[in-house]
């Protein structure tokens, strides 16, 4: 595309150019019935005029006859001015006046017209436009009374050159406007797509310069910044997510090849083989545990598994994992103490029961492992669920050695254990994975001193209860 | 039993061909969806296994053109996206069950052998009262009794052995247990599930000189009658 043809295509300039034509219509509008006004009013004025000098004819006929009125308009024809007279016979010649020659048959028409003439003084010109009356006398003399309308027709002349002027300057002047107009546009926005195209270049550093007039440009790179912005967040959150996968998944993979390179080397039973074998397939299953833990929260962060969520009982589902979990708490000593809130409706939310189960899950283990008491007496893992205003709280609370404040917002991120856990089994990735939970049914996970131990509090917003409809009065 | 496997990684289905041999089983293989389809159409078989993403016709339409065809036998979608709506989709399509990649072969086993004895008994013919030796549940009084003594049991307690014995001489693996007892697909990390086992155990087969409740090793449970060759 060619520079000028660019600039014919910017909106800009097509607006611009809608503007000139329709300003322009409305400019020859707006002259042309001024012109014709004008030309009104010089017109009416002539009439009159001529009306005017023959009522003062009429007049002088009707006292003195034909013969004063030939004797009038012969006065009046050598005064100099714009007015014209003429008496004929009925066959057409002079008999007073001071226009000479006429067009054939003009003499004849009786009534109102415009016709060409020449003054009796001035035969040899080239004959000039007059507005003229005939009027047929008794006797068959015709009396002409007119008056010159060159004035008129220069003035109208006059008239049309300043229209046509006029268009044409507004013409120009408009077409340079829009011009530039859209010159100034379109730099900018090439401008915008010069840095733009840096930036999908690679250069994600690069920004859009704002012009700082606060107009709709400014406000579409404040956005495009915005967003720039974002995005370099959330290509940082990937490249941290990435070191750590790679670090986290490094390790257990060196393992698993450590293993099976330990066995090729030393292992001489079959028994001592098949040992090391089981040994690689757990670690191998470990890998893929932690895959799929990983999968599962990129998943839910890009808001993929929407389309599975359905209405169920929240409340319910504690019960269950809970239930679940009582067994194998009371195994290690521990004492599960569930209150989950039963009202008529439960805690009924839009979501996901399998994610809020796995969730929870999560969150006992986390609480089984990590929830012991240091004095090691008997121990007490207390799960609530309850309604808050418009929203379910689900607890689960432990009396371990908890989470000092400075590290919470740390341990949500992905892989991240503290130091006094590396020395048992996990992958860092249980809270990741109930935060990310809780973040899809646009709920939140917090974590809080239960004074001693650990509070997880997951907040989930509650789905309106349907209003019940009216029930209808009985026929009876 | 005849198994037929649609699945395009030629490694991933020669491993699954030997494997069902192996264990005494027919096993075919269709490398694409329209063979697939044309075998599964025409041949007697007792299970497909169908991997969800097929060259030439997906598994899931495969699975959908199939039912629509009144082709019921059942199928297990092996699937690497393991995902909640995937299972989900699966399921919706004319699945059977659904196991994500990667999985055990003892887990797909396991599987395959409930969903053809599943085929092998219509539903209307499940008995009322389950038996295996001596141990009884009836299913319509949900009263279980072992040598004619009345054992109670919680609720979740019932519904693990009413699976355990309606699935009675095949392996019920951990997952599986999950699913039908609990309803939840996730993949539980404690041994969760073994101490509810043994939990049941301690109330069905104490005091027995037979214990009916078997550990499957590396697989799952069993309950039958006489010992299990390879119990821990």
């Amino acid at each position: 595309m060619t520079g000028l043809g660019k600039l014919f295509r910017t909106t800009a300039f097509k607006l611009s150019f809608a503007y000139l034509v329709v300003f322009t219509l409305f400019a020859f509008v707006t002259l042309g019935y001024v012109a014709w006004s004008a030309e009104k009013v010089l017109t009416d004025q002539f009439v009159s005029t001529i009306e005017t000098e023959i009522d003062g004819l009429a007049q002088q006929y009707r006292n003195g006859g034909l013969r004063r009125l030939v004797n009038v308009v012969d006065r009046r024809s050598r005064t100099p001015g714009a007015s014209l007279y003429l008496v004929t016979t009925e066959l057409g010649e002079r008999v007073a006046g001071n226009v000479g020659a006429l067009p054939p048959g003009v003499i004849d028409r009786v009534g109102q017209f415009e016709t060409l003439y020449n003054r009796t003084d001035e035969t040899d010109t080239k004959p000039n436009v007059a507005l003229v009356r005939v009027y047929l006398l008794p006797g068959g003399f015709r009396l002409l009374v007119g008056r010159d309308i060159e004035e008129r027709i220069r003035l109208r002349d006059v008239i049309h050159r300043a229209i046509g002027y006029s268009l044409l300057f507004i013409g120009v002047l408009g077409c340079l406007g829009s011009w530039f107009i859209a010159r100034r546009v379109l730099k900018r926005v090439d401008d915008m797509t010069d840095i733009t195209r840096d930036i999908m270049a690679g250069d994600l550093g690069g920004r859009l310069k704002i012009a700082g007039t606060g107009d709709e440009l400014d406000r579409l790179a404040q956005n495009l910044n915005d967003m720039l912005d974002r995005i370099g967040e959330l290509m940082r959150g990937m490249r941290e997510v990435s070191d750590n996968i790679a670090h986290d998944l490094k390790t257990p993979l060196t393992r698993l090849r450590n293993k099976a390179d330990e066995a090729l080397r030393t292992a001489r039973t079959p028994d001592e083989l098949k040992a090391a074998l089981e040994a690689t397939i757990e670690e191998s299953d470990n890998l893929i545990r932690i895959f799929n833990a990983l999968l599962m929260i990129a998943r839910l962060e890009a808001g993929n598994a929407r389309e599975a969520l359905a209405e169920f009982d929240a409340a319910e589902a504690v019960r269950d994992v809970a239930e679940l979990y009582e067994a194998v708490a009371e195994e290690v000593g521990v004492t599960l103490d569930v209150s989950v809130e039963s009202g008529e409706s439960g805690l009924p939310i839009h979501g996901s029961r399998e994610l809020l189960g796995q969730a929870m899950a999560n969150l006992l283990d986390n609480a089984l492992k990590y929830g012991a008491a240091p004095d090691g007496s008997t121990q007490t893992i207390t799960v609530s669920a309850q309604r808050v205003g418009q929203e379910a709280r689900i607890v689960v609370a432990d009396r371990g050695p908890g989470i000092p404040e400075e590290e919470r917002s740390h341990v949500l991120e992905r892989f991240v254990r503290l130091e006094t856990a590396r020395s048992r089994p996990g992958f860092g990735l249980g809270l990741s994975l109930a935060a990310a939970v809780a973040r899809l049914h646009e709920g939140r996970l917090v974590l809080e001193d239960n004074a001693p131990g650990l509070r997880v509090v997951l907040i989930l917003p509650l789905k309106e209860a349907p209003v019940p409809q009216a029930v209808l009065p009985s026929a009876a | 039993m005849r198994i037929l496997i649609i699945e395009d990684d030629k490694e991933a289905a020669a491993y699954l061909v030997k494997a069902f041999r192996e264990t005494g089983h027919v096993a075919d293989h269709a490398a694409d969806g329209l063979d697939g389809y044309a075998m599964a159409e025409a041949g007697d078989y007792d299970v497909l296994v169908v991997d969800r993403m097929l060259p030439k016709l997906d598994g899931l339409s495969l699975i959908r053109s199939l039912r629509e065809q009144k082709v019921e036998t059942p199928v297990l979608i092996l699937s690497a996206l393991g995902q909640v709506d995937d299972r989900v989709k699966g399921l919706r399509a004319g699945g059977d069950d659904y196991l994500p990649k990667p999985y055990a072969f003892s887990e797909l086993l396991a599987r395959v052998e409930v969903l053809s004895r599943r085929r092998a008994s219509a539903p209307s013919s499940e008995p009322t009262v389950y038996r295996v030796a001596d141990l009884e549940l009836d299913r319509l009084s949900h009263r279980v009794t072992r040598s004619g003594h009345e054992i109670v049991l919680q609720p979740r307690e019932y519904r693990l052995l009413e699976y355990l014995m309606k699935n009675a001489n095949q392996v019920v693996t951990r997952t599986m247990l999950l699913e039908h007892v609990w309803d939840y697909h996730f993949d539980p990390q404690t041994n969760v599930i073994d101490v509810h086992v043994s939990r049941l155990r301690s109330k069905i087969d104490k005091g027995f000189d037979k214990p009916l409740i078997h550990t499957i090793r590396g697989a799952g449970y069993m309950v039958r009658v006489g010992s299990v060759e390879d119990e821990e």
